[in-house]
């Protein structure tokens, strides 16, 4: 199988770490060699943040090389241009536009409802790997908001 | 030994290694990419202490390791600057029990105000390094360096970068371990550096390097990827070997994991097996210059690429030696304040009056940008103060009583307290105002405790360091003050300040909006427990 590349790209504050983190580990749990990438220092305070998330069978350099990614998955449409030398013609870009904030439970769920997008173009992992993801990032409380998001998510991919 | 797998960044599999091996006390200094060591070290049960500066850090597991334990101290790179001196009679004294020092550099600075490459201290200083490539490797190499570290009786350091620090891949655990009473035993010809015994020392730490190459040559960490027939060889360092890996394909690689002192003997069999040979290295060209400088028939890199992180692209450009410039992406959203910051209100009314303004390092070194642009200088933690002092000694009265540092709470507790003391001991002749903008955390690097809040690093309780206090001892008069409360008035209270002529210290007191959540969703979930 040829590697996976994602780039997560948003602002601070939006989810973008913890959406890399739960396709990270959706992955690892499903077998895969994974291996992610971020700069976390000044993204609390509102600045770009984009993180890169590899899987396959044999990941090496944990950062996305210019102009391989296979999704841009963006939590804020105006990260598309500065992440824009990751893509290269055949990129799938997702844009928050696909899901409507009124059908989320709570607009922060954003993140995970594009995850739930995401998702049903990644067929390499099974949708249980994702739920397990889902249930070791986030505490009880905020647990069933998240589960109902990437269920909005994967219905506006039309699954 | 039974173990696990797990998704871990660089910092959290150094925190498992750190439980694994037994380590008796982890400290440090926050800084971006080093903190989450010592969170993740305590998180998991491990006892982990901020201390108020690195050199503070240095010192204390200094002394935990002559004493017999186990020690591991964090820092950032410039962190090292500030703790260097402990760590160069360290490499003379040597240590009983075992002393790790993780210095995490920022190639690229994504998060610093400079890119030093660190590793020049494990030669100036004469201790043993080692550099891992990703976590498995962190993991891998904090428990060697461990071992070392007893073994040959030296602090040991443990390099790493941002991009080791914070990527995450797949890592195996093996069970935690308590750590043990260490017993102490007088050794004062090791542990006394006076000229007599420091003469002795230091021809012990020539004799133990060499004893250590020649480890590291016989039974050193050492990776090799590529293929073995391969005409082109490569020696890499740290994550540079897996971009290289992915860059260069038909290449052989050689990682070596102890980069100082360096496996040389094995270094140049490889080079002489091979009929072209690179060094791919982030930062200065260290490794490089020492291999040339012993004969090896090795290239290094363009000049061009001290500067900045290596990847995937730029390292086949580097072999390639093309220095044309790499294609930049489109400016992505600066951060600024957050809406609401305390911070704000100081550096409107800064702005205001036109003061020249000398700044120190936190989330406040965003007032240099617009709207406030309230900010002339910021060199290293605690400059703020000293920078002003002698702007006010040569500068003329008109422009020198225009002069203001600010500074935060953890700063001001990391290196603003000796300021201070110069402030009063050689006052200048028109006095000087510092602004202390206590937000009561250290918010830059992510809402760590410092000794002014009252907390220790796992958030319990303990006694304040009031900085009023401390600053009246000093003689400098405080004036402690609500910047939201003065809001508009704020502007001439500082006027008002500068005109008296006289040393003072105006502290701001409001919360950081994200520690201010912080703390209460702490109480809520520490209210909660109680109530189950
Ligand atoms: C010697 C050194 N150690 C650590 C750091 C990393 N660092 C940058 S700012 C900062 C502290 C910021 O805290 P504070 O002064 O309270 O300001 P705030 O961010 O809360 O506004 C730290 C630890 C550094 N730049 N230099
Ligand atoms: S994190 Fe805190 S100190 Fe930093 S900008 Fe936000 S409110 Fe201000």
């Amino acid at each position: 199988m040829k590697n996976i590349n994602i780039v997560f790209a948003g602002l601070g504050g939006q989810g973008v770490l913890r959406a890399s983190d739960i396709t990270a580990e959706a992955a690892f749990l499903t077998g895969f060699d994974v291996k992610k990438a971020e700069v976390h220092g000044m993204s609390q305070r509102g600045g770009s943040v984009s993180s890169d998330v590899r899987f396959g069978a044999g990941i090496k350099s944990p950062m996305i090389p210019a102009g391989t990614a296979d999704f841009l998955v963006l939590l804020d449409a105006s990260q598309k241009e500065p992440n824009a030398l990751s893509c290269h013609a055949g990129t799938v870009i997702i844009d928050p536009g696909v899901i409507k904030i009124e059908d989320l439970p709570n607009p922060k769920g954003l993140n995970v409802a594009l995850l739930g997008y995401l998702s049903t173009k990644l067929p390499e992992i099974p949708e249980e790997n994702w739920q397990k993801a889902l249930e070791n990032n986030f505490p009880e409380k905020l647990r069933e908001s998240n589960v109902t998001a990437f269920q909005v998510g994967r219905q506006a991919a039309g699954k | 030994m039974d173990s696990t797998k797990k998704l871990l960044n660089g910092d959290e599999a150094i925190a498992h290694a750190a439980r694994v091996a037994g380590v008796n006390l982890g400290i440090g200094y926050p800084g971006t990419p080093s903190t989450e060591i010592l969170e993740t070290f305590s998180s998991l049960g491990g006892y982990a202490q901020w201390a108020p500066n690195e050199k503070v850090a240095a010192e204390v597991a200094i002394g935990a390791a002559l004493a017999g334990g186990k020690a591991v101290v964090t820092m950032k790179h410039v962190g090292m600057n500030v703790a260097a001196d402990p760590f160069f009679t360290a490499a003379y004294t040597g240590v009983k029990g075992s002393l790790v020092i993780c210095a995490a550099d920022d190639p690229g600075m994504a998060s610093s105000q400079n890119e030093q490459d660190s590793r020049r201290y494990a030669v100036a200083a004469g201790l043993p390094m080692l550099e891992p490539a990703d976590s498995q490797q962190c993991y891998d190499y904090f428990i060697l360096a461990t071992e070392l570290s007893k073994r040959f009786g030296t602090p040991v350091i443990l390099r790493l970068t941002t991009r080791v620090c914070h990527s995450k891949t797949i890592v195996s655990i093996g069970q935690f371990s308590e750590p043990g009473t260490p017993s102490y035993t007088k050794d004062a010809k090791s542990h006394v550096m006076v000229p007599a015994f420091a003469r002795l020392a230091h021809v012990r730490l020539r004799k133990r390097l060499h004893d250590m190459e020649e480890w590291n040559v016989k039974e050193g960490p050492c990776t090799f990827l590529g293929s073995e027939s391969a005409k082109q060889g490569v020696i890499a360092t740290g994550i540079s070997a897996m971009h290289a890996a992915e860059a260069l394909p038909e290449a052989r690689i050689m990682q070596p994991g102890m980069t100082y002192p360096l496996p040389m003997d094995k270094i140049k069999a490889f080079v002489e097996s091979h009929e072209d040979n690179l060094v791919v290295e982030e930062g200065d060209p260290i490794v490089v210059e020492t291999l040339l400088a012993a004969g090896m028939k090795v290239r290094g890199k363009k000049e061009a690429f001290r500067y900045g992180e290596l990847n995937v692209a730029r390292v086949k450009k580097l072999a390639a030696e093309d220095v044309t410039p790499d294609p930049a992406p489109a400016p992505g959203k600066p951060p600024q304040l957050c809406p609401g910051c305390p911070h704000r209100l100081t550096f409107q009314a800064l702005h205001d009056l036109g003061c020249t303004v000398c700044g120190d390092i936190g989330c406040y070194t965003l007032g240099v940008l617009p709207p406030y642009e309230a900010m002339d200088t910021c060199v290293c933690m605690g400059a703020s103060i000293g920078a002003a002092l002698g702007m006010r000694e040569v500068l003329p009265a008109e422009q020198a009583k225009k002069i203001v540092s600010v500074i935060g709470d953890s700063t001001f507790m990391h290196s603003g307290l000796t300021g201070l003391v110069d402030m009063v001991y050689n006052r200048p002749p028109h006095g000087h105002v510092v602004i202390l903008l206590d937000n009561s955390t250290t918010a830059m690097t992510g809402l760590q405790e410092h000794p002014g809040t009252g907390r220790r690093l796992d958030h319990t309780e303990t006694v304040r360091v009031d900085p009023a206090a401390v600053a009246k001892a000093i003689g400098v008069r405080v004036e402690e003050v609500d910047p939201l409360a003065m809001k508009d008035t704020l502007k001439d209270f500082i006027q008002e300040q500068l005109d008296k002529k006289d040393v003072c210290m105006i502290i701001m007191k409001r919360s950081c909006l994200l520690a201010l959540k912080h703390l209460k969703d702490r109480e809520k979930a520490q209210a909660e427990e109680k109530k189950n």
